[in-house]
């Protein structure tokens, strides 16, 4: 294994992210060859290269299925690096992109829109439920933020409890909207809970991309810094880290990358929590290398798990966020127990 | 007389709204000293520490470092200096022990850390030096406390700072591993290096510490070397126990005890 060796050094990481890159970009175009509508493998090749191909599939393959993987990976990926950092910030291996109230935010704001009958008008790529999404997520984020910061010291502790306070308080008013609405937009409530890439378009990507570009960007500045903080803050204080910087940004970066993909695809569980473990487990620790195989490995697992989704059970189409549940919850189980032994 | 490494003038400190834990401390480290912290529970050693450190800073009076104004100076550059050691480091996510010695050049490096040549033979020579090196390969998580105290140091000491400050580095450890790890922390002193440790243990400090400071409800009661605050009226009053100061047979250096109540009952 690569860490007994030692040191991660440019050389290696460059190796390590160019291999995890080629496999993202494969699995990315292979995805690209299934579906619940069959496009002739020689075709999909065709029109991947600008040949010629009848319209209807070549509208199947570059407007809805290319758009829906690119937003599985970049979604898959922000995902794997947010889960990454919380459990770096938190210090604790269960927290997930969604332990604190972040997605449980965006979700209310969602159903609230949906409820309100407000799916209709936009403002730029965004539809108002992902505007409403976000204003929720944005809520949440920002009373946790208070809640936390105590005189300019950051506990994980009074994070993990305001987060998940904000994660139960935000579910019960999910609760109460729908008690009080019309039975008939529950239905659009749960397929919005369950989580999916359904019906995006490269809209989506335009809404997701100025939020998630910068954030990751700032989260890969501070992966050394987050490996200081695994020993503790005073150590990591002591080690020249600015720590109330670091857990600040760490935070809103999180936060602000879970808000992004959640107001497009809903809260998908798992992939935040399996993928970095798994890396962990695989890679080693270290934040420098792990931020960047949780972005390609949770793209890889959200792009593949969603092709999955949508063509094993044609006509129909399983809302991916079930999938991932499904399959990554006794995964993560046998994962628990051959470490344990 | 060479200047101080790090230098606490007049300083006190209280927690937010508390009362002060610390009330007008002086106290000058210089190189080649090891320099213990002792005193009852609730003294402020541990306060002194950070604030020494530049963790907390002063309500009152300055801390220096190399001369300068610890405050005024980044924490990357107090890092180069100065390390910090606290009780009982948190140990998550199963890095490896040379990745944790590793850690320990932080301030010295660029964006995204990465290490020369010369990071990497430092960081092994501090292996060495804790004799460590048999450990190097494991997790961090696995170690025994006595392991996990020498990788700690070696950390510190792969950080290269002038000064070092530990808070109570043998409080989880036996006799043995305490000696070894006191023994470890003398002999960087030896080379130039200011140690500053907090202690209970003050039979340790008399053997290992060059100059001791007594601590007393967040004053020091007296500064000096352990022949000269091992006095058996001064620890009896600041401790309000019946302290008694023999003389250790082996090592000379004065030796504390407190009978206590069996003792008079066998006599």
């Amino acid at each position: 294994m690569t860490r007994a060796k030692g040191y991660l050094s440019a050389g290696h990481m460059a190796v390590m992210l160019s291999g995890a890159g080629l496999l993202w970009l494969a699995i990315g175009l292979g995805c690209l060859f299934w579906g619940q509508v069959s496009v002739a493998p020689g075709d999909v090749v065709r029109i991947l290269t600008g040949g010629e191909a009848p319209a209807q599939d070549v509208n199947i393959v570059l407007m809805q299925r290319l758009p829906r993987v690119l937003l599985g990976l970049l979604a898959g990926g922000a995902l794997g690096v947010a889960g990454a950092v919380f459990q770096a910030l938190l210090r604790n291996p269960l927290a997930t992109p969604h332990t604190l109230g972040v997605s449980a935010g965006a979700a209310l704001g969602a159903v609230l829109a949906i409820a309100l009958n407000l799916e209709a008008p936009r403002a730029g790529p965004f539809t108002s439920v992902q505007l409403f999404a976000l204003a929720g997520a944005l809520v949440d984020i920002g009373i946790v933020y208070l809640l936390a910061r105590h005189r300019d010291v950051f506990s994980p502790l009074r994070l993990l409890l305001a987060g998940v306070t904000l994660g139960l308080i935000s579910s019960a008013l999910i609760m109460f909207v729908r008690f009080i609405s019309d039975p008939q937009k529950l239905v659009m409530v749960d397929r919005w809970l369950m989580g999916g890439l359904d019906v995006q378009g490269f809209r989506s990507l335009a809404a997701v991309l100025p939020l998630l570009v910068p954030a990751v960007l700032i989260l890969l500045t501070e992966a050394d810094a987050m490996n200081q903080l695994s020993l503790g803050e005073e150590m990591a204080a002591g080690r020249g880290v600015d720590v109330p910087k670091v857990q600040a940004e760490a935070f809103l970066a999180g936060s602000v990358l879970t808000a992004a993909i959640v107001s497009v695809a809903g809260p998908i569980g798992f992939v935040g929590l399996i993928v970095p473990h798994v890396l962990r487990g695989i890679f080693g620790p270290d934040h420098r290398a792990l931020l960047f195989l949780c972005f390609f490995g949770g793209g890889i697992f959200l792009a593949g798990a969603d092709t999955v989704a949508r063509s094993a059970f044609a006509p129909s189409e399983l809302p991916v966020g079930v999938l991932t549940a499904m399959v990554g919850g006794p995964f993560f189980l046998v994962l628990l127990v051959t470490k344990i032994r | 007389m060479t200047e101080p490494l790090l230098s606490v003038h007049g300083c006190s400190f209280r927690y937010h709204g508390g009362d002060f834990r610390l009330q007008d401390v002086s106290l000058d480290v210089y190189p080649g000293q090891v320099v213990g912290i002792v005193g009852p529970n609730g003294s402020g050693k541990s306060t002194l520490l950070r604030v020494m450190a530049g963790l907390l800073p002063p309500d009152a009076g300055s801390v220096r470092l190399g001369g300068a104004p610890i405050r005024s100076m980044g924490r990357r550059q107090v890092a180069r200096r100065l390390a910090f050691l606290p009780q009982s480091p948190e140990t998550s996510f199963g890095f490896a022990v040379r990745e944790v010695v590793a850690m320990g050049r932080y301030p010295h490096l660029g964006a995204f850390g990465f290490l020369t040549e010369r990071d990497v033979g430092i960081v092994e020579r501090a292996l060495v030096e804790t004799a460590s090196v048999p450990l190097a390969g494991r997790s961090f998580v696995t170690l025994s406390g006595g392991e996990r105290q020498r990788v700690l140091i070696a950390s510190i000491i792969a950080q290269e700072p002038s000064v070092m400050l530990l808070d109570e580095p043998t409080a989880a450890l036996d006799i043995h591993h305490a000696a070894e790890v006191l023994d470890l922390l003398w002999a960087l002193s030896r080379k130039g290096i200011g140690v500053v440790a907090v202690t209970h243990d003050l039979n340790a400090a008399s053997q290992f510490c060059d100059r001791v400071a007594l601590l007393s409800c967040g004053g020091v009661a007296r500064t000096g070397t352990p022949a000269e605050v091992m006095d058996q009226a001064l620890l009896s009053r600041v401790y309000g126990a019946d302290v008694r100061v023999l003389r250790n047979p082996v090592t000379s250096t004065p030796l504390v005890i407190v009978p206590g109540r069996t003792a008079h009952d066998a006599s």
